[in-house]
């Protein structure tokens, strides 16, 4: 399995992204404190993947701090900072590392690097040589699958502090009946597509509102 | 509104505006234009995710501070109440990502015709000249009823939850198909209030558009109150504001 993954996201095709995936990682620590120390060889966005929910969660973060940094406006040191903060809903810049970034309980993490103009020699190549020899978990993919293993939708609703439609108590009698008028059997199919979807449809709405 | 230049070409705001070779993604396509955004089709993230750019650009005649904050103030508040109707399972399109330096805000795309389309194609026969015209539309009048009383529940739970459109027109409503959910779209102008009043004139703006696009369709509108009246707590109080409204006309303060 590919170890690292690079991909360029739409509308920004100057800032390529490297991104690895690993489960079970042991050296959690170790990574965490060459973050603190500042060791610019760990310049990664380390995000733990329990609180990712899905591809698309994790990739709208780094579009929102790729196009911060495009623009000069970077809240936080660098670009891989900046992603880990734009997951979080709020302002508040320690509280997001300590939510979406490493603990030293992580188990899953995402680790991500940008490419930039200015720096050439950082390649999937060099990126993926660097997390393999420094990363002590298993690789995994990036894809909605493997996030649907690692990560903890519960956790994650209550960092966004989301309510579970399903569980919440309806306000009116008649609130099943609201559901758009459409009943009955057809309703039913891909409703957790749809569960999960919206969930995400939500996440996106209050990280692109995040900072207003 | 707009100054009176022949301009087709418009300028993109960052990062929509380089686009190499190299880039997958799509460059936007303009798809209309209103007196205050323009909306594109472009996409989110990967090539295959289709979504919508509305665009503010910021108006030369403005002071460039009030300009900034107008821009900003107006794209917060559609991205408020977007994210709000979502939350509370309203149909309307999911909030991708928002610049309000840059003036934009990406939408989910909602596929699908707007109810005018479907009105336009339900209510002109394709054949008139054929003598089963009439025994035909029978089925399709059932559909048609049903199109109506699913409108008319999805403005009822919009209202429910305190949101206004405020510019409810058959263009900016889109069945995913016929039988499917109704998406609210176009939220530029939507408020959030819980007065009789402003839910009344909510509707008396789509009755209105309904009448401006076929003359059948005033008939069938009924339908959507009748949906709308029964559907939640507020809705009885909003139809008989409506009365009112209907005899008035929009503008309650007789100011301007």
């Amino acid at each position: 399995m590919a170890a690292v993954q690079a991909l360029a996201l739409g509308h920004l095709p100057g800032n390529p992204l490297f991104v690895g995936t690993f489960r079970d990682v042991k050296n959690v620590s170790f990574l965490r404190s060459q973050l603190l120390t500042g060791n610019p060889d760990y310049e990664y966005a380390f995000i733990d993947a329990e609180v990712i929910l899905s591809t698309t969660h994790l990739l709208a973060a780094c579009f929102r701090a790729i196009n911060n940094l495009n623009a000069n406006r970077l809240k936080t040191r660098n670009v891989h900072s900046e992603i880990v903060f734009a997951l979080s809903p709020n302002n508040n810049i320690a509280e997001s590392f300590r939510r979406f970034g490493l603990v030293d309980d992580t188990k899953h993490i995402v680790a991500i690097k940008v490419g930039m103009s200015t720096t050439p020699d950082i390649t999937e190549e060099s990126v993926r040589r660097h997390l393999m020899a420094n990363v002590e978990g298993n690789a995994a993919a990036l894809a909605d699958a493997t996030f649907a293993e690692t990560g903890n939708v519960a956790r994650i609703r209550k960092l966004y502090k989301i309510q579970d439609q399903s569980s919440a108590q309806p306000k009116s009698q008649k609130q099943p009946k609201l559901a758009n008028g459409v009943t009955g059997p057809e309703s039913k199919a891909g409703e957790d597509f749809n569960k999960v979807n919206d969930l995400e449809s939500i996440i996106l709405g209050l990280m692109a509102l995040k900072g207003s | 509104m707009m100054p009176a230049q022949p301009s087709i070409q418009v300028s993109l705001p960052p990062p929509f505006n380089s686009h190499s070779v190299h880039d997958q993604s799509k460059t936007p396509t303009l798809l209309t234009q209103g007196a205050e955004a323009l909306v594109f089709r472009t996409t989110f993230l990967t090539p295959s995710t289709p979504c919508a750019l509305k665009y503010r650009p910021s108006k030369p005649y403005r002071h460039p501070i009030l300009d900034k904050g107008l821009t900003r103030q107006r794209i917060l508040a559609e991205a408020r109440v977007l994210v709000r109707c979502r939350k509370e399972g309203v149909r309307v399109p999911a909030v991708l990502a928002a610049d309000w330096e840059a003036g934009w805000l990406l939408l989910e795309w909602i596929p699908g015709w707007t109810i005018r389309r479907c009105l336009d194609a339900f209510l002109t026969p394709e054949d008139t000249e054929s003598p089963s015209h009439r025994n035909d539309d029978n089925p399709r009048a059932a559909e048609l009823k049903d199109l109506m009383r699913r409108i008319g529940l999805t403005v009822a739970h919009l209202h429910s939850i305190g949101v206004i459109h405020g510019d409810l027109t058959t263009n900016q409503q889109l069945p995913t198909s016929l039988a499917g959910t109704i998406t609210l779209i176009d939220f530029g102008l939507a408020v959030q209030t819980t007065q009789d009043e402003d839910k009344a004139v909510d509707l008396y703006v789509l009755e209105r558009a309904f009448a401006a696009t076929h003359p059948a369709a005033e008939e069938l509108f009924r339908g959507v109150l009748e949906a709308y009246g029964g559907a939640y707590n507020g809705g009885r109080q909003a139809l008989k504001r409506l009365e009112d409204v209907r005899l008035r006309g929009r503008k309650r303060s007789m100011i301007g």
